[in-house]
Parts: structure tokens; sequence; C-alpha cells
């Protein structure tokens, strides 16, 4: 039986202040042109929380703007406010940065987070009056001298956590020498961690699954944790799932550039349908350093800066309830190695071979999802609108098969994509912010099949320069829940006891 | 453009002459080709790569351009680039890639 996915969870955390601090634009800039015109006026373009509530492709992510709808807004988006916006949505949440650090100081578990006094008394009072924070406020401890977090700033031996430009904390290096293990990579794990178990705090609510049901849980960022022996030895996985309570689960850490998490999913399918598990999370928190990464172009523009928040999400595939939608493992295309590299080869490994698998035409396919990068992020930085290109990709090999007219592509990329609204966070665009929405329409019945598309730009670590791409079909479940081989009907063994009987009784007769 | 590309780009030149490399573009967007062409000729815009302030003036074409696709075996030319004639704004990325390559390019063939 195919697994299905039991439930959805996607998260925002709005961190104007780590933009500055921690986005790789801005720290290299900082160390290669500290008089830069960009670093004087960078201040002047950082929203504020409220814009980045109501920013509608914010709301769209958390789940309370439907896509059809965002496309129906006119762009730009940023200048627009969504007047119904809210924290909270039905998949998740937007938290603000000042939470974000206490819950960073929570996840915490080698005293490394220190958070001044006051500022921590205060996170205190947040924590026990949300919901989802509450279990966590005893771990936010005391505080500390503002003075102690200063000389630690200043002697360089911690990374400091600042609120409107203010120091109010900071994270100290594990290890003298250890880059692996210093304050910035400390800060930027943590920050992995503490969004990771902010998705999966909101899963246990949204998918309604008891902690100690999850069995395993598969981590699929892009950063890595370890020291300078094993610098990517993880693993994020099971140190969130201590976090967020998951007693009865182990795990461990998936990784493929933007599509680690079409592979962790994959992964979990796969231990659900061997029956080796009954509930895999996957799970995958936010990077620090690709905060304010297109900054330059977005402030060239006159433009807020964009990428001002750390994405996350949760999935969970569980066994096959007859409800939820099923995860079609008999669909899979892949960008093998042999497979060639042009725009066309991948199209047609990762699209065509899974629809010519199941016998299926490329408009049998309700929704593609390929890489759901908000067009707004990437468009003033000369990369296009990433969902429309590879819409158009699809549709123009579909032009190839003889399947669609030329002068039908545009309809296409209408009627099988979405606008794109997922933050340029690496994993988080990947195809799989279309499942909290695919999944809500599949259960309603307005929707029967999507595909998710994961592609990962493999060259970046420079160990190759292949891409990669993992793809399948995410179905309606039929509502059967028996395989057809296993079920044996009434009358069947009502047939099965008469043969029985006959046999017995001409044993009887030969007698 | 990447600063490695550009140091490569930079490498490449000295080691077999401006005269004897051709730079060819596969970006998807005019403006983007538009500046890579721009880094291989008159020198980085940005100012940030080895590039920046290096006006090399090679020949630089992106791999859709119409002179670009006459010098290559056309099924081969259908097979790898076919689909993606079909999707990006060719004429939009060959007027950019080419009144740079006019501007700024020291060989005039």
């Amino acid at each position: 039986m195919y697994p299905v996915i039991r439930g959805v969870s996607y998260i925002l955390v709005h961190t104007p202040d780590m933009v500055l601090h921690n986005g790789t634009t801005q720290t290299l800039e900082r160390e290669t042109n500290p008089d830069s015109e960009y670093l004087k006026v960078i201040r002047n373009h950082l929203r504020s929380y409220d814009d980045a509530v109501s920013y509608p492709v914010n709301q769209t992510y958390i789940g309370n703007i439907d896509p059809e709808e965002l496309a129906n807004i006119e762009r730009p988006w940023f200048n627009k406010k969504f007047k119904n916006a809210n924290r909270y949505g039905k998949f998740g949440e937007i938290m603000p940065e000042d939470e974000f650090y206490g819950l960073m100081k929570v996840c915490d578990v080698f005293d490394l987070v220190k958070l001044e006094k006051s500022f921590n008394q205060e996170l205190k009072i947040k924590f026990e009056n949300n919901n989802y924070l509450k279990e966590l406020s005893g771990r936010l401890g005391e505080g500390s001298e503002i003075d102690e977090i200063n000389k630690l700033v200043e002697n360089g031996v911690a990374e400091g956590l600042y609120l409107n430009d203010k120091l109010v904390g900071c994270v100290k290096r594990a290890h003298e020498f250890d880059t692996n293990l210093s304050s910035h990579v400390i800060t930027e794990n943590l920050a992995v961690k503490a969004s990771g178990v902010l998705a999966a705090l909101h899963i246990i609510e949204k998918a309604n699954v008891k902690r100690e049901e999850i069995d395993y849980i598969i981590e699929c960022s892009e950063e890595a944790c370890g020291d300078m022996n094993q610098r990517g030895g993880g693993n994020f996985a099971k140190a969130i799932g201590e976090i967020a309570g998951f007693k009865n689960a182990t795990g461990c850490d998936v990784r493929g550039f933007c599509a680690g998490p079409a592979h962790a999913l994959l992964y979990a399918s796969t231990l659900i349908q061997s029956k080796v598990f009954k509930n895999v999370l996957v799970v995958a928190g936010g990077a620090t350093a690709k905060l304010g990464m297109n900054g330059r172009d977005h402030v060239k523009k006159g433009m807020p800066i964009m990428e001002d928040v750390l994405g996350g999400f949760a999935i969970l595939v569980s066994e096959n309830d007859g409800i939820n939608p099923v995860i079609r493992t008999d669909s899979v295309g892949k960008h093998s190695i042999g497979a060639g590299a042009s725009p066309q080869a991948v199209i047609e490994a990762i699209v065509a071979a899974p629809l010519e698998k199941l016998n299926l035409k490329f408009t049998d396919v309700d929704k593609y999802a390929p890489e759901m990068q908000n067009p707004e992020v990437t468009e003033p930085a000369g990369a296009g609108d990433v969902p429309t290109q590879n819409y158009k990709m699809i549709a123009a090999l579909a032009v190839k098969k003889g399947q669609l007219e030329r002068s039908q592509i545009n309809d296409f990329v209408k009627n099988h994509g979405y606008v794109g609204y997922a933050p340029t966070q690496g994993h988080v665009p990947s195809g799989v912010p279309i499942l909290g929405f695919a999944r809500d329409k599949m259960i309603k019945g307005e929707m029967n099949r999507v595909m998710l598309v994961g592609k990962g730009s493999l060259f970046l670590a420079r160990m190759t320069n292949l891409f990669d791409g993992i793809s399948y079909l995410i179905e309606k479940n039929s509502g059967t829940l028996e395989d057809k081989k296993e079920v044996v009907t009434k009358d069947e063994v009502k047939k099965m006891v008469a043969e029985a009987l006959k046999d017995f009784a001409s044993h009887l007769l030969d007698e | 453009m990447d600063l490695e590309i550009q140091q490569r780009v930079k490498d490449l030149t000295e080691k077999y002459g401006a005269e004897n490399v051709v730079v060819l573009l596969g970006g998807s967007e005019a403006e983007a080709a538009g500046l890579s062409a721009e880094t291989v000729t008159a020198g980085d815009p940005t100012y940030a790569g080895p590039l920046a302030g290096v006006s090399l003036g090679l020949r630089v074409y992106h791999i859709l351009e119409e002179e670009i696709k006459n010098e290559c075996d056309q099924a081969v030319y259908d097979e790898q680039c076919g689909m993606m004639e079909m999707v990006l704004d060719v004429e939009a990325i060959s007027n950019e890639v080419r009144s740079i390559r006019e501007m700024y390019s020291q060989y005039k063939d």
C-alpha cells in the first residue's frame, strides 16, 4: 500500500538583524568592503515584523492565502498588505526575531547561548502565553548580565544576537580552534535546529499525531553539523526530535542541495511502505547564510530586503488511512548520472519518464511543483521567475512530444502551475511547499494529482559538475485500504470451505 | 558573473590570448546574459570580481544566437537546445548580448 501525507506544517521566522549579522552577502561585504554604499543604506531597507507578516507571499506560505488568489493580486506584492494577515495560518506561523532567540536558547544544550536578563524575562512571559512554546519556557533559565555578553562579543569569543541593532544576547564558540564549532557555525546550526523544532511543534497539531507515535525523523536542510573531524557528521534530526519530545524516534540527516527534501520524502515513503516504521517525520530548518542573499539587487532597485525570513517545514508520512493523499512510489523519475545535463534531458528524465511509466499525459497532472521560489526575490537579481521557467520547460517538452500545441504553452503554465511563494532558502522551495494546499484540496476532492519535482545544483559543492533531480506523483486517496492480492472476500471464504468439505466427503466415500 | 568564473576567464585569456577565446553564454535572462557579456568585454560592472576594471574585449555570444545555432549540427542543437528555444525570449537575449558585443568587443568580425 502506498504511504500517505498525514500532515504538513510550514513556518517562517522574521530575522532582520540576522540579515545584517549572519547573511553571507552582508558578512562578506563587511569583510571585503566595509565602507560600501550597500552597508550604509541596508538598514533603511529592512522590513518591520508587521510588514513581513502582512506580505501576501508569506501569508500564502503559511496557508492564509491560496496560491490561486495570490496570482490574482497584482504585482509588485511587496508594497501590498494582506488585510486579514495573521501571525498564524492553517499550516504554521511567522515567528518574530525576539522569540526566535528564545527558541535558540531552549534548543541549546551546551550552554552556548546567553540572553540578557531582562530580555530573557520578557521572553519567559511570551513563552508562557504561547501554546506552542509554553512547554519550553522552563529551559530559558535566568539569563546573563549584559556586561558578560558584551565582553564575550568584544573578545571575539561569541557572535552577537541583536534586536534593532541592540545587543540582547550571544552565541559562544564551542571550541577555541575548531572552525566547525566557531560561534558563527554554532549560530547557523542552532538556527537550523530551532526553526526545525518550530516546524516539528506545529506538525503535532496539524497532523493530529501524538509525539510518541513518531518512529523516525529525517532532517533535510542544507547545513552541516559536526566538528573538525567530521564536518557533516550530523545529526539535526535527533537533536530536533529531542526538544520536540519525540521520545520513541531516532533519525538522521539527508542532504541533496535543493533536492534534499524530495529525496527525504521518498526515503520516508519507502520506510512506511516496507512497514519498517509507521510514522516518519521529514523536517527542515532554515538557513541564516541565505538571509539577504540578493540584498544588493533589492536595494539597487529600491525594494525592501526580501530575504528577511528563515523558512522551515515538517511533513508527516504515515501508513495508508484511506483518507490522506498517497505518494505514488511507483512513479519515481530520476535524473540519473548518465542522463545528460541539458535542460531538455533533465525535464525528460524527471517529468516525462514518470508520466510514461504510469501511461499518463502531461495534462493529467493538475499542478506541477518544481522549485517554488518567490519571483519577487529572484527577478531583480536577474534569475527570472523560476517556477514559471520550469512550467514553460515542461510545456515545451509536451509540445516536443506532440501532446500540446505551441500556442497552448502559456495556458499550460497558468493551468498547471502555481506562482512561486516560497522563501529562497535553498531546500525550502523544492516542490514541498505545494503539499499543504494539495493535501487539503485532495481531501476535499478538488484535486487529483500533483507532481513533486526536486532539483539540486550539486556543482556548488565542487565535487561534481552534475545536476540532480528526483520526482514523483502525489494522488488523491482512492479510499481502498487493502492490497488486492491480500484481500479474501466472504464469497471466496465460503467457496474455499465448500471445496474443503467436498474434498473431505470424497475421501470418506473412497474409504 | 560568479567571481570564480571571472578568474577562470581571466586565466584562460592570459594562457591562450584574447584573440583565441570565445565566451559562450547560457543564461536564461537577457539582463543577466548582458551583465555576463559586459564582464568579459568591458569589465565587471559590479566591481566585485577579478575582472573589475579589466577590459578583456573578448568575443562573446549566447548559445541561442543565430550565429552559434548555424555553427551547430541541427539535430544535436534541437536535442540540446530545442526545448529552451521555445521557453526563453531568444530575441531579447540576442539583442542584449549583440549590443554589448558590438559596443565592447575588440573583435568586430
